[in-house]
């Protein structure tokens, strides 16, 4: 029995266990999440430290062209700080670590998300009407300018939607509703071409390696 | 407004800074078929770049192929890539700052390199401002001032409404029914890391969850698929009980790390919900295709689904499958919800003023991009509303 028919034996016993959930919570399912969830766990502990902790840390820490650049030290001290979570006396200095790592998080991101989404949409949404040409293009970009502006009318908070804000934010969130509605039947598509992808697998690679040939 | 007068000396910053401009260096081809050839420091980098521009002149005998050489501070002149004859540009990289570079166009005929065309030189340089982000700078620094405005007004207890938002009125509710049924709360804050905004304003949310937990007793189970987020939600909640007064009742054990796979959660997850049964259930955070799997196993174990995130593609799911949803940016409004604390309040009122601004951008830009199909002078409207908003 070669390596790979193992491989397949593998992955379709573990494909039936998994499924097998569906039935309900047995053994079988146990088996395969606790083998799935471990094998992970163990996988990015030696890929965090193979891709992440030597090249951009040790290895700028201690060069291979050799010298020693003790301002990678700091990185490693906030890093032990983490440890110390383990010790109670001392795990109040994890705390530095972690407000560095939100504080950080939260400011790269007020430049990426006002970039990503604030201004590229509006500037994406500052069109010629009649762009395009055609009553079909006339139609779609009217609904698409018009989808935007009562989409922020929608995520309006400190104002009542009532009056003509509550008919603004309706229409948005009726095109908010329709575009999710369409986002959801795409995504299911591509979820059932996964499934026919596995059931493939288990038709076509598992039974023939019994003899079973359909 | 004494926190407004700090951002002055950075606007004087910036308009000195985009004064700054690399230098240009062009030659005219002389009997070369090169017309022209010009090296300009690359803009807006941490410098080491020289963008390189070539015009091939008309009606001359093209080569075969050209070699565009690079004459360095080694003395050298060295190949950086091989050329078809035709007009072109391209950015050399990877070079020393502050240092002086020559390139040169060396014509190949039949396998065999000629004269070569006449050198230009440029300086690598780094650039402190990023000019191509200036209108970002003025948005942000405009959001900005608006936003600590309405925090120093709601400081100063200025009334600020805030309007009723489904899903999170629900959640005492969420909470209760948990603890009438004798089952634990779970919260589930995504699969991203710190460093992601909605990652963020879920740890937030969770502390006031945690608080509800706290006072009904009931135990709140978090899962993570991070350990730093595993990390600071221990730190959260343990806080909020502390608050509450109940720190008795904080179990660390229970705020645990699954795996970084994300199927791996999934499946983890999965597993921990159909064998303890949470009668209550948030997922608030950055969710991917394993949104759809954590929401409609929760359903099946009966739980009430409170599920927030603003991932586009992952909110139909949610929708589909919970009982309230969050939709894109009500899960950062939670946190000032739930607290209503007026500094956060203040915050909100800001962003919807910069939400407006946006608005009253896009209408006029749409109506002078329209009308400048028919009359041009509205179209220098338009292009200047879209150059301020460009992100490059």
């Amino acid at each position: 029995m070669s390596w790979e028919v193992i491989g397949i034996w593998l992955g379709a016993l573990l494909s039936l266990c998994l499924y097998s959930f569906l039935y309900k919570d047995n053994p079988f399912y146990k088996f395969a999440e606790h083998l799935f969830v471990g094998m992970s766990a163990g996988y990015w502990v030696i890929y965090t430290i193979m891709n992440v902790l030597i090249p951009n840390w040790w290895q700028k820490l201690v060069p291979m062209e050799g010298g020693f650049q003790p301002i990678w030290l700091v990185p490693g001290v906030l890093s032990l700080f983490m440890l110390f979570r383990l010790i109670p006396k001392l795990a109040g200095l994890s705390r530095l670590s972690l407000a560095l790592i939100v504080g950080t998080g939260a400011g790269i991101s007020i430049t990426a998300m006002l970039q990503t989404r604030a201004l590229a949409q509006v500037n994406g949404t500052i069109i010629a009407l009649g762009q395009g040409g055609g009553w079909f293009n006339w139609v779609s970009n009217i609904i698409m300018v018009t989808g935007v502006v009562c989409g922020l009318v929608y995520f309006f908070f400190s104002k009542p939607h009532k009056g003509v804000v509550g008919g603004a934010a309706n229409i948005g969130i009726t095109i908010l509703m329709v575009a999710f509605g369409a986002s959801f039947g795409y995504t299911v598509m591509a979820r059932i071409s996964l499934l026919i992808g596995q059931t493939q697998f288990l038709l076509f690679e598992w039974l023939p390696t019994m003899g079973i040939h359909l | 407004m004494r926190k407004m007068l700090f951002v002055l000396p950075l606007l004087v910053f910036t308009a000195v800074m985009f004064a700054q401009s690399g230098g240009l260096a062009s030659v005219d081809g002389g009997g070369c078929f090169i017309q022209s050839l010009t090296a300009e420091d690359a803009p807006n980098d941490a410098g080491g770049g020289i963008d390189l521009t070539w015009t091939v002149a008309a009606g001359t005998a093209l080569p075969d192929s050209m070699i565009l050489e690079r004459f360095d501070h080694d003395g050298i002149w060295s190949p950086i890539s091989t050329l078809a004859p035709a007009s072109g540009r391209k950015t050399d990289v990877g070079l020393d700052n502050d240092q002086e570079y020559s390139y040169r166009i060396v014509p190949f005929y039949n396998g065999a390199g000629e004269e070569p065309c006449e050198a230009v030189t440029a300086v690598p340089q780094k650039q402190w401002i990023h000019t191509g982000r200036i209108g970002m700078l003025v948005t942000l620094t405009l959001i900005s001032l608006v936003i600590f405005y309405y925090i120093e007004h709601g400081k100063r207890g200025g009334k600020i409404y805030i309007r009723r938002i489904a899903g999170l009125t629900a959640v005492e509710d969420a909470v209760g029914r948990a603890t009438e049924m004798g089952r634990p709360v779970m919260y589930i804050p995504g699969i991203m890391d710190m460093d992601d905004i909605q990652t963020i304003a879920s740890m937030v949310i969770l502390g006031r969850v945690a608080m509800k937990t706290a006072e009904y007793g009931s135990p709140l189970l978090v899962p993570t698929c991070r350990s730093v987020v595993m990390s600071v939600a221990q730190e959260i909640v343990k806080e909020s009980y502390l608050q509450v007064g109940r720190p008795d009742a904080y179990q660390r054990e229970s705020i645990n790390y699954i795996t970084d796979d994300q199927f791996g959660y999934a499946a983890g997850v999965d597993g921990i919900m159909v064998r303890q049964r949470p009668a209550a259930i948030f997922m608030l955070g950055t969710f991917y295709a394993e949104s759809l799997i954590l929401a409609e196993t929760g359903r099946s174990v009966g739980a009430i689904q409170i599920a927030g995130t603003a991932m586009p593609s992952q909110i139909p799911f949610f929708i589909a499958a919970c009982d309230y949803t969050l939709i894109g940016e009500e899960l950062f409004a939670a946190s000032a919800y739930l607290s209503r604390e007026p500094k956060l309040l203040g915050s909100l009122r800001g962003q919807d003023i910069a939400k407006l601004f946006f608005m009253i951008v896009i209408v006029l830009g749409v109506l002078t991009a329209t009308v400048g199909e028919a009359w041009e002078p509205a179209t220098k409207v338009a292009d200047f509303l879209k150059t301020i908003t460009r992100v490059e």
